[in-house]
């Protein structure tokens, strides 16, 4: 027998949906730190052991990545505040939704500038 | 005779018959909700640095390489702010995988299984971490052939 009934959707909103952004971004952030940890860790290997795994992170297609990864930490950042607003700020609550526009705005204003900051190194041809 | 009297539920001498929190984690899991917002805040600022350094400032990702990561290190300011980073990041990405299991794993061995993977993963990412930050040598001699670079000794 099935544990939930079938055929039924909360259906949340802006609050539900910047609630599962918020997780996907956080596994996804956890998951590369695990790994950037152990490529950092390479320096105590070898310079040239270092150089030859992070000459891998110049590729266009992991620039890509990271214009991916920074979008994550970005939205994670900026709506872990608009949380913490929502949690400590008399009025966090009632405002919950026009932080979540104002946390995308951001978030877009920000992305627009990093990525041409970052993809004019990945594909200028340093 | 005297009447057997109940304590009023405010005079703050409840049996602990009658406590709703009866366990001795006492407040842990108002810890780490608080734990996640102070260290959320930190980590907001340290990781914009940390990623305005690296990919923004200079020459970006092109100019990540072994003498980036030593020009860094010869700092203390920077090992310490790298150190804090690993720190309040694992700790803080831990406890938000640790509500994640806990809210999808519906069986209890299950749970006690991907828990004692995640705490395990975060020992070792920690301890590896820290070591490396303090055991770092911009000059390592590897089998007995130095490393080369503009900021090492020439022998």
């Amino acid at each position: 027998m099935p544990k939930t009934p079938a055929g039924t959707l909360y259906r949340g909103r802006e609050g539900q949906w910047s609630w599962v952004a918020h997780r996907i971004t956080g596994v996804v952030i956890f998951f590369f730190l695990l790994v950037h940890v152990l490529d950092t860790s390479l320096v105590r290997v070898s310079p040239e052991a270092y150089d030859a795994v992070i000459a891998a992170y110049k590729n266009p297609i992991m620039g890509l990545g990271e214009l991916g990864l920074v979008g994550a930490i970005v939205f994670h950042a900026f709506n872990g505040l608009r949380v913490i607003a929502v949690d400590f700020w008399k009025k966090g609550p009632r405002y919950h939704r026009q932080m979540l526009w104002g946390v995308v705005g951001l978030w877009a204003l920000t992305m627009l500038a990093f990525s041409i900051r970052h993809l004019s190194v990945v594909f200028g041809g340093h | 005779m005297a009447v057997p009297t109940v304590e009023s539920p405010r005079s703050g001498r409840v049996s602990p018959a009658y406590s709703r929190t009866r366990s001795s984690r006492g407040n842990f899991e108002m810890g780490a909700w608080l734990f996640m917002r102070l260290s959320g805040v930190v980590l907001v600022v340290m990781i914009f640095v940390h990623l305005w350094t690296s990919l923004v400032a200079g020459d970006g990702i092109s100019q990540v390489d072994f003498g980036f990561v030593a020009g860094k290190w010869a700092s203390p300011v920077w090992q310490v702010w790298d150190l804090v980073l690993l720190w309040l990041a694992m700790l803080h990405g831990t406890n938000g995988v640790r509500t994640i299991i806990n809210d999808y794993a519906e069986k209890n061995s299950t749970r006690m299984w991907l828990k004692g993977v995640l705490y395990t993963a975060t020992v070792v990412i920690i301890l590896l971490g820290t070591l490396v930050i303090f055991t770092f040598d911009p000059c390592p001699v590897i089998d007995g052939v130095a490393h080369v670079a503009s900021y090492c000794p020439t022998a």
